[in-house]
Formats: C-alpha cells, sequence, structure tokens
C-alpha cells in the first residue's frame, strides 16, 4: 500500500484535474444560457464572450462569480447575465452589490443584516439611495485617486458598478419594456405613420398624439442605450473593413429611423428577450444558434477562441492549481514527520501535476491574447508562481527531502491566490496600452524581471522554512541545514542573474523608447533594489561574514524586497510603471513584510534559543 | 605610518565596506523613490543621486541626512577599483567576477558621465507647424533680440540663474545696455490689474515700461509635480550710459516678446523656454491617436514629420510612435505626449553622448554571470555525478 500510496494520489489529484475539465452544460428543456453565454460580443476594445463579462463584472461587483439568491438557488455567471440582459426587471432584486463600509450603508439607510451575507445588496435595496450616492461620488470624484478616503473609495466603487449594471441593462434591447418584441415590430409597422406624425408636430399642426409619443418615447429609449450601452455586440457589417468596428444596438437602433426596417441582431435581441422571459426554450436556442452562424461567417477565427475562452473560465484552471498546490504543501509537511520517502513523492507528483496545469493554463491564455505570458499584474502573479514551482520540482529532484515541494506548494498557492485578488478589478486578458505594446520588450525584459521576482522569493521562502524548522522544531538536523543553505544560495545566484539582466533588457528598451537607459522611475528603481540586495547576500556569503542563521535571514528580508517592487512602487502612484494596485493590497503588504520581521527577528535574536541546533551561527565554508 | 598606510588599504578593499555601501545604496534609492511623490523625478535626481550628501529641508533649513549618489557611488568605485588592483590575479576561474565587476565600474562611470552631459528637450508642434528649436522643460533664459534687420534676428541670452543673482550688472558685448535683475520669482503668476479679483495677494510691481506696468504678479510656490513648470517671472532695468531706460516685467507667461527702440535699433525683450537650436527642421505633418474601440485605453499615439535641412539634403518623412522614436544628429526624439485635442505632438529630444556605455557594460556583466553561475552549475553537476556513480559502485 506504502508503495502505492503516491501513485494512488496522483490518480487522484488527475481525476480531479479531469473532474474540472468537463464542458458546461445547461439543463436539457431550458433555454441555453451557456450558449448565450458563447455569443461574441466587443467590451474594452477586444471581442470575447458574454461569459467573460459575466464573470469579470460579477467578480468587480461582489468578488465572486456566482450569484446565491435569498431562496437559496445559485445563479450561474450565464444566467445572470441572461437575466440582467434580457429580463427586464428581474434582476433587479439578485443581491450582487457587496458593501463593506458602514458609513456607505449608512448613506443608502441600509443594514448589514439586509444584505445576503451580511453584505450582497440588490440594486432595488439600492434604489432609493442613488441620488445621494451619486452626490457623494461627485464630491470625491475631484480627490486625486490616490488621496481618496476610503470612504471615498468605496463610493465610487459602488457608484460606478451601479452604473456598469445600467449600461449593461441597456445592450441589447431597449430598458424597461414588457414586451420589447412587440414594441419595436410595431414600430417598425408604424414607422411612415409616426414619422408623419411627429413632422406634423413639429409644424403645429393637427395629427396622431398617440402615435408621435410612442415614437417620441422610443427613440428617447434607443438614444439612451446609443450613449449608454456597455456592450457593442452586434458586428460591423459588410461594407465596413475594420473588424473592431463593431456596433452599439440603441445606435443601430436610431438607424431605422432612415432604413426603415429593424437591423436582423436588434430584432435578434428582442426576440431572445422575449423567448427567456416566456421560457420558449426552442425559440431561445434557435436565435442563439442563428445570431452564431451569422457572426460566424467573418469571424470563424476569432470564435474559435471566444469558445476557448469560455470553456477556459469554466474550467478555471488555476483554482484547481490552488488545490493541487495545498494538498502538495501538507503532504510535504506530512514527509517532515513521517513516511519521508512515501509522502514526499506523493508531494512532489502533486506539485508536478499542478506545475503541468499552470503551464498549460499560461499557455492558454498567451494564445487567447497572442502576447508573451506577462502583460498586467495579474499574470505577473501567475508567472512569478509558476517560475518559482518549475524551479522546486528542480530542487526537488536534486535534494529529495520534501523541503522544495513545501516551499513550492506555499508560493503556487499564494501566487494564485494573490493573481485572484487581482482578477477581481476587471478583465484580465486586457488590451495592451500603447507604451508596453511591444511583443519583443514584453518577452524579454517582464519574463525575465518576473523570473528573477519568482527566484527572489523562493530564496526567501526556503530560507523561511529554514528559520521555522530552526526554531520551532528540532527536526533541522546538519543535513537538512545543509541541504536548505545550497538550495538558497544556488537559487540565490539564480535570482542574481535573472534580475540583473532583466533590469538591464529595461534599460535597454527604455533607451531604444525613450532615448536614456535609466530614468529613476520607481519600478526600475524596485527592481535595482532587488540586484542590490542579491548582490549583498551574495558578498556577505563570500566574504563569510555571518553565519547561515544570518544569511537566511537577508534572504528573508529579500522577500519583503521583492514585495516593494512588484506592489509597493504600484501604491505610491508616480511614475510609467503606476498601473492596476488597489489599496486593497496595501495592509496584505504591511501583513506580510510584518511576519517576515517577525521571521527575521526569529532567526538573528541574540538569546533566542532554537529548538533545532544544526550549528552555531558561525560563517561556514563557501 | 606604514601600518596605517596597511590599515587604510585593507578599509579600501575589504568587502565589509562593499557590502556596508551596497546597503547604503539600497536605502538611497528607496529614500528617493518615496521622495518622488513630494518633490518629482527631476528634483530626486539632483537632490538624492546627483549629491555627495543628501540635503533634506527640515523647517527651512536644509540638514544632511544621508550620503548622496557620487558620494557612495564613488566610493563603491574606489573599492572595486582597489580591491581589484589589491587582489588581481587572473585565473579563469574567477574571470567571470571580473567581467562583472569591470561591467559594473563601467557602468557607474556611464551613470556619472550620462548625469553631467545628458540634455532633455521637449517639441511641441501644432499640426502644420514647423519648428526648428527644442524648448528646455525645466531651464529658461532671457532672450534680447536685435530685430532691426528684417531677415535675421540677433539673439543675446541669459540664463535664468542669473537674473537671480539681484542687483547684479549684465554687460555684454552685443548690448548697448545693461541689463539689472531687480527682482526675481521662480514661479508666479500674472494679471492684468485691472482683472485682480480682491483678496488675491500681490507684490510691489515696480515695472516702468512695456506691458509690466500694466500687470500685478501672484508670487507662487515651487512646483516640483512631474506635470507641472515653473513660471518664472522677473524685473529687470536697462541702463544706458544716460542713465534707466526703464523696468521690464518679463515673465514665460507673456508669450509675445515687448519691443522698444534704442540707439537706432529694434528691440524685443522676453524670457522664454530656453532653446536649443538646431540646424534643421521639424514639421509636424500628422498626429494621430487611436484608442482601443469603445474604450478611451490609448493603442498609439504617432507624429508623422518632415524632416528637412536647409541646404536640402535631407527633406522626408519620418513617423514617430511608441518604442520608435526618430534618432537624428545625436538626438533622440520620441513621442512623448500630447495636447490640444491630438492636434498638439509632444516630443522629448534627448541627448545622451555616453549612451553606448551601458550596452558594454551590460553585456560584460551578463557574460560574466554566466561564466561564474555557468561553471558553478557544471562543477555541481559533475561533483553529483560523481557522487551518484560512487554511491552506485
Amino acid at each position: 500500500m506504502k508503495k502505492f500510496f503516491p501513485l494512488v494520489v496522483l490518480a487522484l489529484g488527475l481525476l480531479y484535474v479531469g473532474s474540472n475539465l468537463r464542458e458546461p452544460r445547461a439543463p436539457a428543456g431550458a433555454p441555453d444560457a451557456v450558449a448565450f453565454g458563447r455569443l461574441p460580443v466587443l467590451v474594452g476594445g477586444r471581442i470575447k464572450p458574454l461569459d467573460t463579462v459575466a464573470r469579470g463584472t460579477l467578480l468587480q461587483f461582489q468578488g465572486r462569480q456566482t450569484v446565491r439568491l435569498a431562496d437559496g438557488r445559485k445563479l450561474a455567471p450565464d444566467e445572470w447575465l441572461a437575466d440582467v440582459l434580457l429580463a427586464d426587471k428581474k434582476a433587479h432584486a439578485y443581491p450582487v452589490f457587496e458593501i463593506l463600509h458602514p458609513d456607505v450603508l449608512a448613506l443608502l439607510k441600509l443594514k448589514a443584516e439586509d444584505g445576503a451575507g451580511q453584505k450582497r445588496f440588490s440594486y432595488e435595496q439600492l434604489t432609493p439611495g442613488l441620488t445621494e450616492l451619486e452626490r457623494q461620488a461627485q464630491l470625491a470624484l475631484p480627490v486625486e485617486a490616490q488621496r481618496r478616503t476610503r470612504f471615498q473609495r468605496e463610493v465610487v466603487r459602488l457608484r460606478d458598478n451601479v452604473g456598469l449594471y445600467v449600461r449593461l441593462q441597456a445592450s441589447l434591447v431597449p430598458p424597461d419594456l414588457e414586451t420589447p418584441l412587440d414594441a419595436l415590430t410595431s414600430f417598425q409597422n408604424s414607422l411612415p405613420a409616426g414619422i408623419a406624425a411627429v413632422r406634423l408636430r413639429q409644424q403645429k399642426q393637427a395629427h396622431d398624439e398617440a402615435a408621435a409619443a410612442r415614437l417620441m418615447d422610443l427613440a428617447g429609449r434607443f438614444d439612451f442605450m446609443a450613449q449608454n450601452a456597455y456592450l457593442l455586440p452586434i458586428p460591423p457589417d459588410d461594407a465596413e473593413k475594420d473588424d473592431t468596428a463593431w456596433r452599439n444596438t440603441g445606435a443601430v437602433l436610431l438607424d431605422t429611423f432612415q432604413s426603415g426596417a429593424i437591423e436582423a441582431h436588434a430584432l435578434s435581441f428582442a426576440g431572445l428577450a422575449y423567448a427567456w422571459r416566456g421560457g420558449k426554450t426552442d425559440e431561445f436556442n434557435t436565435i442563439v444558434r442563428l445570431l452564431r452562424a451569422e457572426t460566424e461567417k467573418r469571424f470563424a477565427a476569432r470564435l474559435v477562441k471566444v469558445d476557448a475562452e469560455t470553456r477556459f473560465s469554466a474550467a478555471a484552471p488555476f483554482y484547481t492549481g490552488m488545490v493541487l498546490f495545498v494538498a502538495a504543501l501538507l503532504l510535504a509537511l506530512g514527509s517532515w514527520l513521517k513516511w519521508p520517502e512515501t509522502l514526499g513523492r506523493a508531494a512532489l507528483y502533486l506539485l508536478a501535476l499542478g506545475f503541468v496545469l499552470m503551464t498549460a493554463g499560461i499557455a492558454t491564455r498567451m494564445w487567447l491574447e497572442g502576447r508573451p505570458p506577462v502583460t498586467n499584474l495579474y499574470s505577473s502573479a501567475l508567472f512569478v508562481a509558476w517560475v518559482a514551482v518549475g524551479l522546486c520540482l528542480i530542487l526537488e529532484k536534486i535534494h529529495p527531502r520534501g523541503l522544495a515541494s513545501a516551499a513550492g506548494g506555499l508560493i503556487g498557492f499564494s501566487g494564485l491566490i494573490i493573481a485572484h485578488h487581482l482578477s477581481l478589478t476587471g478583465d484580465t486578458l486586457e488590451m495592451m496600452r500603447a507604451v508596453l505594446d511591444s511583443n519583443f520588450w514584453l518577452a524579454t525584459h517582464v519574463v525575465v524581471i518576473t523570473m528573477g521576482y519568482g527566484s527572489t522569493y523562493l530564496a526567501g521562502f526556503l530560507a523561511a522554512l529554514y528559520v521555522l524548522r530552526g526554531a520551532l522544531t528540532r527536526s533541522l538536523d546538519r543535513e537538512t541545514a545543509a541541504a536548505l543553505e545550497r538550495m538558497v544560495y544556488g537559487i540565490l545566484c539564480f535570482a542574481t542573474l535573472f534580475s540583473l539582466v532583466g533590469t538591464i533588457l529595461g534599460g535597454i528598451w527604455a533607451d531604444q523608447s525613450w532615448g536614456r537607459f535609466w530614468g529613476w522611475d520607481p519600478k526600475e528603481n524596485g527592481a535595482l533594489i532587488i540586484v542590490i540586495w542579491n548582490a549583498l547576500i551574495l558578498h556577505v556569503r563570500w566574504g563569510k561574514l555571518t553565519g547561515p542563521r544570518g544569511l537566511m535571514a537577508l534572504a528573508v528580508f529579500g522577500n519583503i524586497v521583492t514585495s516593494w517592487s512588484w506592489f509597493g512602487t504600484n501604491l505610491l502612484g508616480v511614475g510609467l510603471h503606476s498601473y492596476g494596485f488597489t489599496d486593497r493590497g496595501f495592509w496584505a503588504l504591511i501583513a506580510f513584510a510584518t511576519s517576515q520581521l517577525g521571521l527575521i527577528a526569529l532567526a538573528i535574536a541574540p538569546g533566542l534559543p532554537w529548538r533545532s541546533q544544526p550549528q552555531a551561527n558561525t560563517p561556514r565554508e563557501a | 605610518m606604514r601600518t596605517l598606510y596597511l590599515e587604510f588599504v585593507r578599509f579600501f578593499v575589504s568587502l565589509r565596506l562593499t557590502v556596508g555601501l551596497l546597503a547604503l545604496s539600497a536605502l538611497l534609492v528607496l529614500f528617493a523613490t518615496l521622495d518622488q511623490v513630494h518633490l518629482g523625478i527631476w528634483a530626486v535626481q539632483e537632490k538624492w543621486f546627483r549629491s555627495f550628501i543628501v540635503l533634506h529641508e527640515i523647517k527651512g533649513f536644509p540638514v544632511p541626512v544621508f550620503p548622496g549618489g557620487y558620494f557612495i557611488g564613488g566610493l563603491l568605485l574606489i573599492n572595486l577599483v582597489a580591491a581589484h588592483l589589491k587582489r588581481f590575479a587572473f585565473t579563469w576561474k574567477k574571470a567571470g567576477i571580473q567581467l562583472v565587476h569591470g561591467g559594473l565600474i563601467l557602468m557607474l562611470l556611464g551613470e556619472l558621465f550620462t548625469g553631467l552631459l545628458q540634455e532633455e528637450y521637449q517639441l511641441r508642434l501644432d499640426e502644420g507647424q514647423t519648428r526648428n528649436y527644442s524648448e528646455s522643460w525645466r531651464f529658461n533664459e532671457l532672450a534680447v533680440a536685435d530685430t532691426t534687420d528684417a531677415a535675421t534676428d540677433t539673439v543675446t541670452v541669459i540664463p535664468e540663474q542669473r537674473l537671480s543673482s539681484l542687483g547684479d550688472e549684465l554687460q555684454v558685448p552685443a548690448l548697448p545696455f545693461r541689463v539689472v535683475p531687480r527682482a526675481y520669482y521662480p514661479n508666479a503668476s500674472l494679471m492684468l490689474n485691472e482683472n485682480v479679483p480682491p483678496g488675491r495677494p500681490v507684490v510691489n510691481n515696480p515695472a516702468t515700461a512695456g506691458l509690466g506696468a500694466r500687470l500685478a504678479i501672484t508670487p507662487l510656490p515651487i512646483t516640483y509635480q512631474q506635470d507641472q513648470r515653473n513660471l518664472p517671472a522677473a524685473l529687470i532695468e536697462l541702463f544706458g550710459p544716460e542713465g534707466s531706460l526703464g523696468t521690464y516685467l518679463v515673465s514665460t507667461m507673456l508669450t509675445e516678446p515687448q519691443r522698444f527702440s534704442y540707439a537706432g535699433r529694434e528691440w524685443a525683450l522676453s524670457l522664454r523656454f530656453r532653446r536649443a537650436y538646431k540646424p534643421y527642421s521639424l514639421t509636424l505633418v500628422d498626429f494621430s491617436h487611436d484608442r482601443y474601440a469603445g474604450t478611451d485605453i490609448p493603442k498609439n499615439f504617432s507624429s508623422r514629420i518632415r524632416l528637412t535641412t536647409p541646404d536640402g539634403r535631407e527633406d522626408r518623412e519620418v513617423l514617430i510612435y511608441m518604442n520608435n522614436p526618430l534618432r537624428y544628429d545625436g538626438l533622440t526624439f520620441y513621442q512623448a505626449g500630447f495636447d490640444n485635442n491630438d492636434k498638439t505632438t509632444v516630443l522629448q529630444v534627448v541627448r545622451n553622448p555616453s549612451w553606448l556605455v551601458p550596452y558594454i557594460s551590460c553585456l560584460l556583466m551578463t557574460l560574466g554571470l554566466l561564466w561564474q553561475f555557468g561553471t558553478h552549475l557544471l562543477a555541481f553537476s559533475r561533483k553529483r555525478g560523481a557522487s551518484r556513480a560512487s554511491s552506485a559502485a
């Protein structure tokens, strides 16, 4: 049994991964929301499935992708979005707006108890307070984003989220109509009469008042959609050469006044609304199929990616990876206590499985985006974890002691958690800003510097294991200590090489683009500090200026240095690299730094007895 | 004496010094980054990196708080060179380390030269506009132009710093009068006297000639924000042999020069952004700024520029866009910004004669590190192979 245990663990892991890769299917006999979610739209400059819009929006609103209703039912993202886009006011009752700040709750005259899970509120609940919310937001907006108080930030965030919700609702069918399909068809049929009535009214002559009023009312709704809709759901017409010139439903509906006939897509959306509201499965599925087939004519290649993206989001490989890494960590920790061979091997297998899964996930993202692996803060977190886990696999092969597996499990899990939190701000496959739009430099400078981050963290985490085991347990014997020291040193060399080369490549990019090699920009400085710090540790070791415990303390401090460079500089809000980081991360950063300082104190505080005594803290022969 | 000398040498070649200096430089870079929030990137470079001692103003008094970039960098350089001179012995095993440090020495020197020699100017062009000069983003100058000849102006420029030493008599052979600075405000706002709202603080304005007599001066605090610039104002009195010719108020806010006649010639007086004239001219043919469909995310900015020289050797169109600057005449013109509803382009113009140095030093350092860690790795795997072989046997 013991012999097969690692294989059994691996098989379970594979089963778990496989179960998450199944294609999601909507229940038979109901309108197919999953197929609806695969329809393409253009948002944020790229063509993506409605499914991605649903997931991203929900994450942004409430930090999770499913909606739990008061009656206990759970809605998948696609179902929620279909209700928002097609079902008139039905979605108003869904609690999706997360409000945590007590003052914001007070502003809206709400109590935490009124919310689902004490914090999620529905649009209906917010409606009475929206005027006040807007007023407070207008007060907060002139304040520079970095200098807003937490209340101001929360007010602006909630107001933007509510705004986004309203804009989403105006995307496919005219809002606040009981039967949009009837409204549109009768609009089309009575258009000549209506226009005549409006003309007569302008000339102050006798006219059909009801017809004129109906027409003006619909025109007002179309105009609202044209101004506000969030999605561009209608592909460019055949005369338009530009593939990104997708159209807004409201604008297309307004064109009806010239053409006399409602454009096919806009009419189909009203048909979808009709079928969705009436639960007419066949009609709904047929219209979805037709819309897709229509888009397929021109965007067949894009639709392959759109489908892949939907599958990718549903499979959530990085979430699965998180579970695998935790399991690997636990098994590795267990291997220190009992059955080192068996548990250690099982941990290694799961770590390797997680690595393979991450590799596949990152590769898929690269293919979807047509970009190198690191394009924003989110993907840098993935890549940092990937690099560190990869190095751990190599280390574990060299020193099979469950040490590198534990570090790998921990870093892999932490990296993915960080990535999850970074994904809350929006689309993680967003388009690149002009200044970053260079695949060559993204592939070299950004990748290499991120590898530098990953390896510096790994050295720090290995050192942290050394300190924890040495100070708190008796398990850090002479051999384990020596193995850890060698690993930390080797990884530090690697980290120095990559952070130096990465920083230099950044300088060359700057020179190529801006005619200067170095500009003392905060992010550049952060990278430089990592290089200096790693060089310092190596010199301390070469000069035998301190013993292993001192070196480990220095390596642990490398974690703080790297975190500062990676996230801290974004908090400053100045310079070329200040993008995409919210202050939510600030306290996490402080907490992490504090914990690392605690470890350093544990390592070097004089008079602190260590439970393990690998040897005194005197320089070891290099 | 001899022991003292040895002590001295030992200090300068020691690894302890290296480690200490590395720690100091990490701190220096960190503090400078933090200070950037208040001071902006330029002032930070002057204060922290291009200085021997960092002076920090505490309650208005400059207090030395930290060794500056020149100090730490200089000591590192001495430490490096001294250590290598002392211990230098070429072996293949250490070739990597020596390459790395050679590259580092070069890089430190390169940064020193860059600090001393680099110039950064800006070139703003409206669509259709032609210019043959760029303007400094930070420095200003007083220009006194002799405009008598309709074809060419003869311009005498006086740097802004000279205007701040009040009472100095500036006498230049090209000018038939002396220039005497009477007051200087590093950042000030001007307003027509009749428009000044009550409560707005103004200072005494002794201007007697030109536009200045009609204007009120409000001094402003110096700004360090990266996207704002200081607009200085100065009062200058002109003296001919017969006495005062009047006191003029000049400011970079006044875009039109103030004109007067003296000694039978026509003069134009202005305080302007410091200019760097070029023996060629640039015309903005077209600026374009694309955004991603349905968003405000900039996709690209580009300026189509016509580059012409008076002798007709160059007359071509070039496209400057992100990551693709124009390199010409030892200068780099890159797309820095835009303005005026996408009708104006802002190009940054950089001269950096030591641009090649970092490339060489990078190459050396990378080769050195690869060599060093490569041989380590090789030795390690060989040792492992051997131990595995012996344990297998």
